[in-house]
């Protein structure tokens, strides 16, 4: 920017605006213009680089998962997998274990998270209001959907160590590190759902004599059904792929339990990290072909892939649920 | 006959109110039990750590220092040395992680809110919601086996040419299973938080501001410096403060891609310097005695404590912006 005169700028004497001293010289507009588009490729840049991790991950996670990904690998466990070599039964183990440890464990923890979340929620918007108490659960909520995962992990660990005794594992521990987790987003999507319903139903319905507790389960809560289930899915989907809380409570064997409540059960993200930290396999010196020693980390991989596709599809449902089933609140 | 019925029916109607006022008073016990438990529900949680730490915090000194100098190899003795490096080495790693990420989302941020055109933006929102939706270890898988080895020539080539920076001395180490290559996971990881909360500031910055920019003549860029970024300098703030919290926590990615090591180091292309608190508990868990899983959780209690503390501050700056 060029700098004023303010002589010339306001002509004393006349009292006429120089209008002239205001004009933008040519190199500082460009250099504007300038700034401008490089700013513009920057911004479009930073998005590129984001695609780039996701890119690269997707396509890594397909290419070497796709490799011992087969119908063998989905029935069966890891039972009678010693090294290398196939299994009797043919194939090279699987994760049909994991995958019915993560079903149980994510199943208990919606049992124990759900209604609780929406009874909260049910609270916050239909009996609180905005009251003191309110505003402090709300914060609340939001600074427990920043506990690290661990945590949740511990503080099950913990609860049960005290209840059970020390070196407790069982599903239903998992379930309780992951309920604790999900809690805070049911509750605040139910919360929003909730929001959104219009007072004028609920009106309708007190004012037919309808008592408030039918009002809320018959009229509130079936208006944000959809919202509801829609949050609860993709809350699921947040909680699935978690590990490390699971690692310490749920534990890790290679046969199938489906017992939740007594025996450790494997679930599916604790097999990958199990399979990677195997790094290689043990192949005898006279071992055929058929003895494979990068075979555990062809498992996580493959075992990453079917988490991934759980988790997406967990979210496209949720999605879907959403779009399809979403109660138009303007009429 | 008639009144008979009546009498009945009128019964009927009463116990039916009085059936419908006790599940009234039963459903509304229930909805402020579940709003009570949440609220107690952060308290057990520390309770509980603190009861299962207590060995550890009040037993007996020897066998506390016994046990934490076999977690180190005999280098620490006290509790207070043990949880130093490992918090150091958790703040480093999330400080980090949250620099590479901070401009990076912001960017992306500005672009989706204020460059994309509105179809673009549903599906680059759609990429974003992709990269929060996948499970921490598979990015842990993808770090260790693809980005470790993929990096290494980028680390060697700064540690040759900036290694007079300290923070970058070298050699860098191969395959570099070090704190710069695990920032660069973490980064990736906490870029969704970031920006879909930016996001969502830069959409609600007042529209008549930015046309007010405009019509002075002011390049989209300069509407951006002058009615955007200033109206959400709150909630970056306070974005950048939740991916940190989701940093500091974050296990997985840590533990199966860092080399880890117990000390205060500063040489970011080095590998076995640090190691986070997080993954420290998920690595020594599985070896650890009774009194051991004690030591564990007291470190897990001051993660707790130091992500409940940024989690709340940010939590305060968002409240306070919104209302």
């Amino acid at each position: 920017m060029t700098t004023i005169d303010h002589g010339a700028l306001l002509d004393t004497q006349h009292m006429i605006p120089d209008i002239d001293a205001f004009k933008t010289s040519r190199s500082t507009a460009k250099a504007r213009a300038r700034k401008d588009q490089i700013m513009r490729v920057l911004f479009t840049a930073t998005f590129v680089v984001a695609t780039i991790p996701l890119v690269s991950l997707l396509w890594t996670t397909v290419a070497n998962g796709a490799k011992r990904l087969n119908v063998g690998f989905l029935t069966h466990n890891m039972t009678g997998v010693i090294g290398g070599n196939p299994t009797v039964v043919g194939g090279y183990g699987g994760v049909l274990h994991a995958i019915i440890g993560t079903l149980e464990i994510t199943l208990g923890a919606m049992a124990i998270s759900i209604p609780i979340g929406v009874m909260c929620a049910v609270y916050l918007i239909e009996y609180a209001k905005d009251g003191r108490l309110a505003k402090t659960i709300r914060l609340l909520v939001d600074v427990m959907s920043g506990i690290p995962s661990i945590v949740a992990g511990l503080f099950a660990l913990s609860l049960f160590a005290i209840v059970c005794g020390p070196g407790t594992f069982n599903g239903v521990e998992g379930s309780v590190a992951l309920a604790l987790l999900m809690l805070p987003t049911v509750c605040k999507s139910s919360e929003e759902m909730l929001r959104i319903v219009p007072n004028e139903l609920r009106e309708a319905s007190l004012a037919l004599g309808v008592t408030k507790q039918r009002t809320i389960t018959k009229v509130v809560l079936r208006t944000a059904l959809p919202g509801i289930v829609s949050g609860s899915i993709l809350a699921v989907a947040r909680v699935i792929g978690e590990t490390a809380p699971l690692l310490m409570t749920a534990g890790y064997i290679v046969s199938t339990n489906v017992n939740l409540f007594s025996g450790q059960m494997t679930t599916l993200p604790v097999y990958v990290y199990q399979e990677y930290s195997k790094l290689t396999a043990n192949c005898p010196p006279n071992a055929g072909a058929s003895c494979v020693t990068t075979i555990p980390m062809e498992r996580a991989w493959s075992a990453a892939l079917v988490l991934i596709v759980i988790v997406l599809v967990l979210n496209l449902i949720g999605r879907l649920v959403a779009k399809i089933c979403s109660v138009s609140t303007e009429r | 006959m008639t009144s008979t019925t009546r009498t009945s029916e009128r019964h009927n109607d009463a116990l039916r109110r009085a059936n419908g006022a006790m599940a009234d008073r039963l459903f509304k016990g229930a909805a402020y039990g579940s709003g009570l438990l949440i609220l107690g529900l952060l308290a057990a949680v520390a309770v509980f750590l603190l009861m299962r730490a207590w060995p550890a915090v009040a037993g007996p000194r020897s066998a506390t220092q016994e046990v934490i100098a076999s977690f180190t190899g005999g280098r620490f003795d006290s509790f207070v040395h043990y949880v130093g490096p490992l918090l150091f080495g958790s703040v480093l790693v999330a400080a980090l992680a949250l620099a590479i990420a901070f401009f990076v989302s912001i960017g992306i941020a500005i672009f989706i809110s204020q460059y994309a055109p509105r179809r673009l933006a549903a599906g680059l929102n759609t990429v974003v919601d992709l990269l929060a939706a996948i499970p921490s270890v598979v990015y842990g898988l993808w770090g260790a086996l693809v980005l470790v080895p993929a990096t290494y020539p980028f680390w060697d080539w700064t540690a040759q040419h900036l290694g007079w920076i300290p923070l970058f001395a070298g050699p860098a180490a191969n395959p570099p299973r070090t704190v710069a290559t695990v920032a660069l996971v973490l980064a990736v990881m906490i870029l969704p938080i970031i920006t879909s909360m930016t996001r969502d500031v830069f959409m609600q910055a007042p529209w008549l501001h930015q046309e007010a920019a405009l019509a002075l003549g002011a390049t989209k860029w300069e509407t951006i410096k002058l009615a955007v970024l200033p109206f959400g300098r709150s909630g970056i703030i306070s974005a950048s403060m939740l991916g940190l919290g989701r940093a500091l926590g974050e296990t997985m990615a840590v533990l199966m891609i860092l080399s880890p090591g117990f000390g205060y180091s500063f040489n970011l292309l080095e590998a076995s310097k640090d190691q986070t608190i997080a993954a420290n508990i998920a690595a020594q868990y599985a070896e650890a005695n009774n009194l051991g899983v004690s030591v564990l959780i007291a470190t897990g209690l001051v993660l707790f404590a130091i992500t409940f503390g940024v989690n709340y501050a940010a939590r305060r700056l968002t409240r306070k912006a919104t209302l």
